[in-house]
């Protein structure tokens, strides 16, 4: 069978400054280049100080993609995911290598891009299916299907900036879907939808890939990878650590250590400074999950980028945890700094927090951790979901009634007789 | 399935296909200027009507400072205001063209960055968009000549080709500013500053015909000035200030756009690096 797409020895490389807070603003201003240009003589002498190291965000993909595989990309924030799918989809030229591409392209790299926010839902899907290269005639035929898909009917002239943002998701996904394109291109979007609509856009994938058409997603979330490919393909810090089974490349993923649901900000832009690069919760063992009323243990993996000026490692690492209900109160935070000093820590590491008997409510949570040095905040994990089992927090022997989020604490009630005032003993 | 065309990413190659890709997008082209057209005049009170009252306003000024005030000739017998407002038409355009064309692509930044598509579709339509103005303009300019009972000519046939001109200098400038000003947004406040100057230096508030002729040559150095005098010769009937000038300007706007299409096409390639 012939490839439908094939990238050969593909490699992107980006500029990035060196120095952040020297050129504060993120393009180039005219006036920098003049001075420039003055200072060297035009060229003629002095040297030129780069201002601008290389980076490469990709390289050395090579990749042969059948019609019909539904390809799963996965890879911690970084890894260089987006900017593959960039290539593809032709939105920025490789560096190096070529690709091969046998057929239309429709990619759907963000929400609503290409939307008008004041033009109307009807509108809007004319205007978006020109962008994404389909013709009028085939969107006038296919344009019920996309209503209908879309589920906006009611809101078809009601202008798109009205729209939620889980209508304006499903109008994007249902015009890209149904251009029907020979690949598939899909960026983490269907997270916005609910979840009654993310069914619906995986069966709609999968009905894609089974018509023969290739379909690629990159999505941090393991259960859809895993559902909906049949191939996955790993990727580390720009190059590809795996190319195998959907499952297997979820397994592999989960082993590196990788897997964090959550966000991953930097704070820094100083390559000396410590970025967080996955966050695992276990219960006793490794393989355990996390359950009320026994041992929990949050492994958080970092990485300095850059370790040239590291020879004595990092002096001051500290890092502070906070758990929040799924609305988003605060429930209980904890932090390194009252106890003693980790010392001088490695360039890379992994930061783990042992809690003897969790106390944390069965229910869902999401976890927030950041990670200082220095007493500067460098890299913060946000949203990262936790989901606790039930457990026998006070070993009674049952599972504690109070079911709420929140937090258990140790106690004993007491009752006292107001005449006498003594207490009466409780019965077994 | 067959795959109807191989399309071939080359690392440090200039895109194939690049003109017929441009014509695979032609409704693109179409959807672009009608998605402008739609929400120009959104949310504001008076609407369309802005697209005629600045020309309108300008030449009222135009024709009081220049033609009163100052008291230069009009060309043949023309009443000084339709004069005025023939030179309008394409300035206005010139002048609406270059600026929107040259923040097209920075304006939609986000298209450019997550969706592929010809890119030389958002400064060309967005001209296009001016161009609609410019048949509004026109309606006001018979008017005009209603009022004044100035009776045009047949050459009034020939407007539509002496827009191309017109159309040509503001696509090269167009793309030339446009793709600059994705990497130096310096350009967001060259282009305004060029666009006021441009119009005391082009034959706008007066007829060409009061530039002394040892400086003629150089003044249709100007593209637009070539451009107005033809606008002029067709609404007003009357002869060509100096007819080589139209030679000199109409060979600057096809180097402009030579130069304004070769910037743009090496540019292109890290626009959605760079937006």
């Amino acid at each position: 069978m012939t490839a439908i797409l094939k990238t050969e020895n593909l490699g992107k490389q980006y500029r990035i400054a060196r120095h952040r807070s020297q050129s504060a603003h993120s393009y180039v201003a005219l006036r920098d280049e003049l001075t420039q240009m003055v200072r060297t003589g035009f060229g003629l002498w002095g040297k030129k100080q780069p201002k601008t190291e290389p980076f490469w965000a990709l390289q050395n993909i090579s990749l042969r993609i059948e019609p019909g595989q539904r390809v799963g990309i996965i890879g911690r924030n970084g890894a260089g995911k987006s900017t593959l799918l960039k290539l593809i989809s032709r939105i920025t030229a490789p560096t190096t290598g070529s690709i091969r591409l046998r057929g239309r392209v429709s990619s759907l790299l963000e929400v609503g891009t290409g939307f008008h926010p004041e033009l109307t839902g009807r509108e809007n899907i004319f205007l978006n299916g020109a962008v994404l290269g389909m013709s009028r005639a085939e969107i006038r035929y296919k344009f019920d299907e996309i209503v209908d898909f879309a589920e906006v009917e009611t809101f078809l002239d009601t202008p798109v900036k009205r729209y939620s943002s889980g209508m304006r998701v499903r109008l994007a996904f249902a015009v890209a879907a149904h251009l029907e394109p020979e690949i598939l291109v899909v960026d983490e979007v269907l997270a916005v939808g609910d979840l009654r609509f993310q069914k619906k856009c995986l069966g709609k994938m999968e009905q894609v890939g089974g018509e023969g058409r290739t379909v690629l997603i990159v999505s941090h979330n393991m259960g859809i990878i895993d559902r909906l490919c049949n191939r996955g393909i790993v990727l580390d810090k720009g190059e590809m650590a795996l190319d195998a089974s959907a499952t297997d490349a979820v397994a592999a993923y989960h082993a590196m250590g990788g897997s964090c649901a959550g966000e991953i900000l930097r704070l820094s832009d100083n390559p000396a400074h410590p970025v967080i690069t996955g966050v695992r919760f276990m219960g006793e063992k490794q393989d355990s999950p996390v359950q009320c009323g026994s041992p929990m243990n949050v492994l958080l993996n970092y990485e300095v980028q850059s370790s040239q000026h590291l020879s004595a490692g990092l002096p001051h690492l500290q890092v502070s945890m906070s758990i929040k209900s799924a609305s988003g109160e605060l429930k209980t935070a904890c932090c390194s700094m009252q106890q003693p000093h980790f010392g001088p820590a490695p360039a890379k590491g992994t930061l783990c927090c042992h809690v003897d008997k969790s106390p944390i409510m069965p229910g869902e949570y999401t976890v927030q951790i950041n990670l200082n040095h220095n007493g500067q905040a460098c890299s913060r994990l946000v949203n990262h979901p936790l989901h606790v089992h039930g457990g026998d927090y006070f070993g009674y022997g049952t599972e504690p009634v109070e079911h709420r989020d929140g937090i258990y604490m140790a106690h004993r009630w007491e009752l006292y007789d107001s005449l006498t005032d003594k207490k009466r003993e409780t019965k077994a | 399935m067959a795959p109807r065309n191989e399309i071939v990413i080359q690392a440090g190659q200039k895109a194939r296909h690049y003109w017929q890709d441009m014509f695979r997008y032609r409704e693109l082209f179409v959807f672009l200027a009608w998605r402008d057209l739609l929400v120009r005049y959104k949310q504001t009170a008076i609407g369309v009507a802005w697209a005629v009252l600045r020309p309108v306003l300008a030449m009222i000024v135009f024709s009081l400072v220049f033609g009163k005030l100052a008291g230069l000739p009009s060309e043949g017998d023309a009443p000084y205001p339709v004069m005025v407002f023939a030179a309008m038409l394409p300035w206005q355009f010139f002048a609406s063209g270059l600026s929107d064309a040259s923040n097209s692509l920075t304006n939609n930044a986000p298209m450019v960055s997550k969706i592929w598509f010809p890119r030389m579709l958002l400064p060309a339509s967005s001209i296009l968009v001016d161009a609609a103005d410019m048949i509004l303009s026109l309606a006001v300019l018979a008017l005009l000549m209603l009022i004044y009972g100035f009776a045009p000519t047949w050459r009034m046939l020939l407007l539509p080709i002496l827009v191309l001109p017109a159309a040509v200098t503001t696509l090269g400038a167009g793309l030339l500013f446009c793709a600059l000003n994705v990497t130096y947004r310096d350009f967001r406040y060259i282009v305004p500053f060029i666009i006021q100057l441009g119009m005391y230096i082009s034959p706008v508030g007066f007829s060409s015909s009061v530039v002394p002729q040892t400086w003629r040559a150089l003044y249709y150095l100007n593209p637009v000035a070539g451009v107005i005098d033809g606008f002029r010769w067709a609404i007003l009937g009357t002869a060509l200030p100096y007819t080589p000038g139209l030679i000199i300007s109409a060979a600057v706007a096809l180097v402009l756009l030579g130069v304004g299409l070769r910037i743009f096409r090496r540019m292109e390639a890290t626009f959605a690096d760079t937006i």
